[in-house]
C-alpha cells in the first residue's frame, strides 16, 4: 500500500461514516397532516403540574393547554369572562367569591366538574405551600365551601381583591379531584395531571417534545375567541429547542409550525420571510430601576430624581430591544390590570438632572464624577443575566448617566442576585416582573413584601388599599395613585416593557397571546383550508 | 519464577488503582456538596426565585423540612452520602423527578453522539496523523499538522451553527434538531469529533515523529518496505500507545462538548441537563452529574491503565527492572525514558 492509497482509505473511512446517515431524509418530523403543528418553545417545560413552583413562560404555554381556568381574562380588554364558571360573585367585602360552574364540562378522564373539584385544586395548592406558585395568589385562604354541586365558594381570612385576575391564570388552573391521589410534588412529568383543557398530554419527553392530542368533546372555549378559522389543529407537538437562530430557521423552512421566544433583532427576518410575528408587552412591573433608599447616595430623592431625567428610555430600548417593545408609561406595562398611563411625568432631561444635582450639593470632580462630603456619587447596579438585551440596556443607562456625572458599576448575575438583595449591597436594582394584575405592585415595592428594602408609610397604605378593595373604579384609582407615587418619588424608573413574541407560518390561526403574554388556550387553533 | 510474581503484584496494582478510583469519586462528591452547600446562599430563597414574597414563613420552613435543607450540613452530607452508596440519588428540587431517572433518560441520547463521535473522532484522528507522514510536500504536511490546533480553537456553538446553516437549513440532509434516528445523530456527533480528533491527532503526529526516528524502523526501510508499509504496520502500532493515554481527555471533551452540542442541536442528554440544572440551581441534579463526570474520568483512566500493560509487554518488563533497581538503589531512581525494545 502506497502512501497515496493510504490517505485515500484514511480520507474514504472518514466520508462513509459522514455519508453513513444521509440515506434517510427524516419525514417524521414534519406535521403528517394539516391537522398537526409543532411549536418549537426555547426551554423545557420543565413541570407540568399547574400549580407547581416551576411556571416559566414555556410550562405555561404547554400546560395552558391542559387545564381550563374558572375565568377568562380577554387580553385585548382586561375584563374577566365566563370560562369554566358561569359568572362569580364577591362576597363579604371580598373575603369570599361564589363562583356558578357550568354543568357540562368534562376532565380528560370523563369525570364531570364539580365544586369539589375547585375545592381540592385550591386546597391542594395552599397544603402544597412553597411547593406551589399558586400557593401565593391565595394569600390569606380559608377554605373553599361546596355550596352545591355547580356553585363553589372561596373563602379569605381578610379581603383578597386580586383574587380574580389570579384565579384566570394557569397555575390556579383547576384539575379534577383524581388528580389529587398523587402527591403535588410528583406531578411534574404530567401523567397524574387531569384538567379540561382542549388538549390532553400524549406524552412528554423532557428536554425534547411534549406531545398533545385534542379532546374531540371540547365544547367550552371561552366566548371571546370566536369560532375557528379553518380546521382545527387535532395535535400539537412542543419541541424544545434552546437556540433561537435554530427555532427562525426552523419556521422559515417549514421544520415548525411555529415558534416561541422570539427575539426582537429577528422580527424583521422572519416576517420578510413570509412569517407572521405575533408580540405582545408583558404585563406587570416594567423593566426598569429600583433603589434602595438604605444607600447614601439613592436616599438622597434628588440623586433618585437625577438619575430619572438623565436616562433618556427610548434611546435605551431602540439601542437594546428594538422598537418592537415598548418605552414605558408607568411602572406597570399597558396590558397590566390596573395600569394607568404616568407619561407626564416621565421623559428624559440631562440639563434638568445635572441642575437638581449641583443644587443638592453633588459637585463634579476632576474624574467627572460627582461627589458629595467625599463620597463618590457610584452606583452598584446589579441585574439578572435571565436576558441576553440586560447588559446592552444597562450600557446605554451606565453612559447616559455618566454625562450627568453619575459612576455606575454593572453585576451581571445569575441567582446569586438574591443574595446581593437581601444583602442590601446595592444601590439600584433592574429587573422586571410579570403579572397579570397590577397588585404585582404590592409584591413588588411594599415593605412586607418587597426585595429592594423599601420603607414608606405612603405607599403601603396605597398598596394595601388596592388589594383589600373590591370595587373596580376604587381599585383602579388606588392603583393608579400607586404607580404616580412610586414615580414622582423616584423608588422606580420605568424604561421599557418586556415584550413576548411568538411567530408562527401565515396559514395558521388561534395562536395568540392571553392575557398573561403567554401563548393563550388554542381550543380555536386552525389552519386555515387550502 | 518471574511470570508467578506478576500475578500477586497485578491485583495489588488493580486494587490500588479501584482504591484511586473511588478517593476521586467521594473527594468530587465532597467537594461539590462543600461548594453547593457551605457557600452563603440559601437555596430555598434561590428555589422560589426572590418570588415566594407572598409566601408565609411557615410555608417557607416547611419546604425547607422537605427538602432536608433545615438539617445541619454533617447531617445533610452523612444522609446523602448514605444514600448515594445506597443508589439513591436524590430527587430533583426542580421537577420532583428522581434524579436517577433524569439521568438514565438522558444518557441514552449522549452515549449516541458520544460514541459515535468517539469513533468519528478516532478515525479523523488517525487519519490526520497518518496524512501529515504520508505526504512528500512539507508544507501540506505542515497544514496538515494546523488542523489539529485548528480543530480546538474552533467553538463547537459556531461549528454545530455552520453545520445546520450548511446540512440542514441549505442541503435538507439531516434534521436540525431532535433525536428522531440515527440521521439526528451525525451532525452533533461530527460537532464533538472534531476537537476531540485534534487530540489525537496530535498526540499520535508527535509520537509518530518520535516512532519513525527509531533505529527498527530504519531497518524495516532498508529491507526495502514501502513507506506506507512502514507507517502503517511498524510505526503505528507503536505509536498508538501513547494517544491511548488521551482517552481520557478525549471522553472529558466529548461529555462537556455535549452541553453545548446537545443545546444547539436541541437533543436531551446529559449536556442538557447539566446545564439546566446548573442554571436553576438544582443542587441534587448538579451532584449527581459531577458524579457521573467523575465516575466516566476514572473508569477511562482505570481501563486505560489496565489495557495499556496488555498492549505493550514493555510496560511489565520495564515496572519490574525498575523495581529490581530501587531495591539495589535507596535513591529513587530517574523514571526510565521510553527505550527502544
Amino acid at each position: 500500500m502506497n502512501s497515496r492509497t493510504l490517505s485515500a482509505v484514511a480520507v474514504g473511512a472518514a466520508a462513509v461514516l459522514l455519508v453513513a446517515g444521509c440515506a434517510t431524509p427524516e419525514a417524521d418530523d414534519r406535521p403528517d397532516s394539516d391537522r398537526a403543528a409543532v411549536f418549537a418553545l426555547a426551554n423545557d417545560p420543565t413541570n407540568l403540574n399547574p400549580g407547581s413552583n416551576v411556571l416559566g413562560n414555556d410550562t405555561a404555554y404547554v400546560v395552558r393547554q391542559l387545564v381550563d381556568s374558572l375565568l377568562y381574562q380577554n387580553p385585548d380588554t382586561g375584563a374577566l369572562e365566563p370560562w369554566l364558571a358561569e359568572s362569580y360573585e364577591a362576597l363579604d367585602e371580598g373575603r369570599a367569591y361564589r363562583f356558578s360552574l357550568r354543568d357540562d364540562v368534562t376532565f380528560s378522564d370523563g369525570s364531570p366538574l364539580t365544586a369539589e373539584a375547585v375545592k381540592t385544586t385550591f386546597d391542594a395548592l395552599v397544603a402544597a405551600g412553597a411547593d406551589s406558585a399558586g400557593a401565593p395568589l391565595l394569600v390569606g385562604y380559608q377554605s373553599t365551601e361546596v355550596i352545591d354541586e355547580t356553585t363553589a365558594e372561596v373563602r379569605f381570612e381578610v379581603p383578597n381583591a386580586a383574587f380574580p385576575s389570579a384565579v384566570a391564570t394557569v397555575g390556579l388552573g383547576i384539575v379534577s379531584p383524581a388528580t389529587q391521589d398523587v402527591p403535588f410534588t410528583e406531578r411534574a412529568d404530567g401523567s397524574a395531571v387531569i384538567g379540561s383543557g382542549p388538549f390532553v398530554l400524549e406524552s412528554y419527553v423532557p428536554d425534547e417534545a411534549t406531545e398533545l392530542s385534542r379532546r374531540a368533546d371540547y365544547d367550552w372555549a371561552p366566548a371571546s375567541l370566536g369560532e375557528a378559522e379553518g380546521d382545527l389543529i387535532e395535535r400539537v407537538s412542543f419541541r424544545v429547542v434552546p437556540e433561537a437562530s435554530i427555532r427562525a430557521g426552523g419556521l422559515q423552512n417549514g421544520e415548525f409550525d411555529a415558534i416561541g421566544s422570539v427575539l426582537p433583532t429577528d422580527v424583521a427576518s422572519i416576517e420578510a420571510a413570509g412569517g407572521l410575528a405575533i408580540s405582545r408587552p408583558n404585563p406587570g412591573v416594567v423593566f426598569g430601576l429600583s433603589f434602595n433608599t438604605t444607600r447614601p447616595g439613592p436616599s438622597d430623592p434628588a440623586v433618585r430624581s437625577a438619575v430619572a431625567s438623565a436616562i433618556d428610555a427610548e434611546v435605551v430600548r431602540d439601542t437594546a430591544v428594538t422598537d418592537v417593545y415598548a418605552v414605558a408609561t408607568s411602572s406597570l406595562g399597558s396590558t397590566t390590570v390596573g395600569w394607568a398611563d404616568q407619561s407626564d411625568l416621565l421623559g428624559a432631561d440631562p440639563d434638568e438632572a445635572a441642575r437638581v444635582l449641583d443644587a443638592a450639593g453633588w459637585t463634579v470632580g476632576d474624574d467627572g464624577v460627582r461627589a458629595k462630603d467625599g463620597a463618590r456619587l457610584s452606583l452598584r447596579i446589579p441585574y439578572i443575566q435571565n436576558f441576553t438585551t440586560n447588559l446592552p440596556a444597562l450600557e446605554v443607562i451606565q453612559q447616559q448617566l455618566r454625562e450627568v456625572g453619575i459612576e455606575v458599576e454593572l453585576l451581571g448575575q445569575g441567582l446569586e442576585y438574591i443574595e446581593t438583595l437581601a444583602s442590601g449591597d446595592f444601590d439600584a436594582f433592574w429587573s422586571n416582573r410579570s403579572f397579570t394584575d397590577g397588585d404585582v405592585l404590592r409584591t413588588t415595592f411594599s415593605s412586607t413584601t418587597t426585595q429592594l428594602h423599601l420603607d414608606d408609610p405612603v405607599l403601603d397604605a396605597l398598596l394595601q388599599e388596592q388589594f383589600s378593595v373590591v370595587d373596580e373604579a376604587q381599585r383602579a384609582a388606588s392603583q393608579a395613585e400607586a404607580q404616580r407615587y412610586l414615580i414622582e418619588q423616584h423608588y422606580h424608573v420605568p424604561v421599557y416593557a418586556l415584550t413576548s413574541i411568538i411567530a408562527t407560518g401565515d396559514d395558521l390561526a388561534g395562536f395568540s397571546f392571553g392575557a398573561d403574554s403567554r401563548l393563550d388556550t388554542l381550543a380555536v387553533a386552525a389552519r386555515s383550508a387550502g | 519464577m518471574v511470570r508467578k510474581a506478576v500475578r500477586p503484584r497485578l491485583t495489588t496494582f488493580l486494587a490500588a488503582r479501584l482504591g484511586q478510583a473511588v478517593l476521586v469519586l467521594w473527594a468530587a462528591y465532597t467537594v461539590t456538596f462543600v461548594i453547593l452547600f457551605a457557600l452563603p446562599s440559601d437555596p430555598v430563597a434561590r428555589l422560589l426565585g426572590g418570588d415566594g414574597s407572598d409566601l408565609t414563613d411557615g410555608q417557607i420552613e416547611a419546604l425547607r423540612q422537605r427538602l432536608g435543607l433545615d438539617q445541619p450540613l454533617p447531617v445533610q452530607y452523612a444522609t446523602q452520602l448514605i444514600g448515594v452508596l445506597r443508589g439513591d440519588l436524590g430527587r430533583s428540587i426542580v421537577s420532583g423527578r428522581p434524579v436517577g431517572e433524569i439521568l438514565l433518560e438522558a444518557a441514552g441520547p449522549t452515549a449516541q453522539i458520544a460514541l459515535l463521535g468517539l469513533v468519528l473522532a478516532g478515525v479523523l484522528g488517525v487519519a490526520i496523523a497518518l496524512i501529515a507522514h504520508s505526504v512528500r510536500s512539507r508544507t501540506l504536511t505542515t497544514l496538515v499538522l494546523s488542523l489539529p490546533p485548528l480543530g480546538v480553537a474552533v467553538p463547537s456553538f459556531w461549528l454545530a451553527l455552520i453545520l445546520i446553516q450548511t446540512f440542514s437549513f441549505g442541503l435538507p440532509l439531516f434534521p436540525s434538531a431532535g433525536t428522531d434516528g440515527f440521521a439526528s445523530a451525525i451532525l452533533p456527533a461530527v460537532t464533538l469529533a472534531v476537537p476531540a480528533s485534534a487530540a489525537i491527532a496530535q498526540v499520535l503526529a508527535r509520537s509518530l515523529l518520535e516512532t519513525l526516528d527509531e533505529p527498527y524502523i530504519d531497518t524495516a526501510v532498508a529491507k526495502g518496505a514501502s513507506h506506507g508499509r512502514v507507517l502503517w504496520r511498524h510505526a503505528l502500532r507503536n505509536a498508538a500507545l501513547p494517544t491511548l493515554t488521551v482517552a481520557g481527555l478525549v471522553v472529558g471533551a466529548l461529555f462537556s462538548g455535549a452541553v453545548v452540542t446537545e443545546t444547539v442541536f436541541s437533543r436531551p442528554g446529559l449536556g442538557r441537563v447539566a446545564a439546566r440544572a446548573v442554571e436553576s440551581q438544582d443542587i441534587p441534579v448538579v451532584q449527581a452529574v459531577v458524579l457521573v463526570a467523575a465516575l466516566l474520568f476514572t473508569t477511562t483512566t482505570l481501563l486505560v491503565d489496565l489495557v495499556t500493560p496488555l498492549l505493550d509487554p514493555r510496560l511489565g518488563t520495564r515496572t519490574r527492572a525498575s523495581d529490581r533497581r530501587r531495591r539495589q538503589d535507596p535513591e529513587p531512581s530517574s523514571p526510565s525514558s521510553e527505550g527502544a525494545p
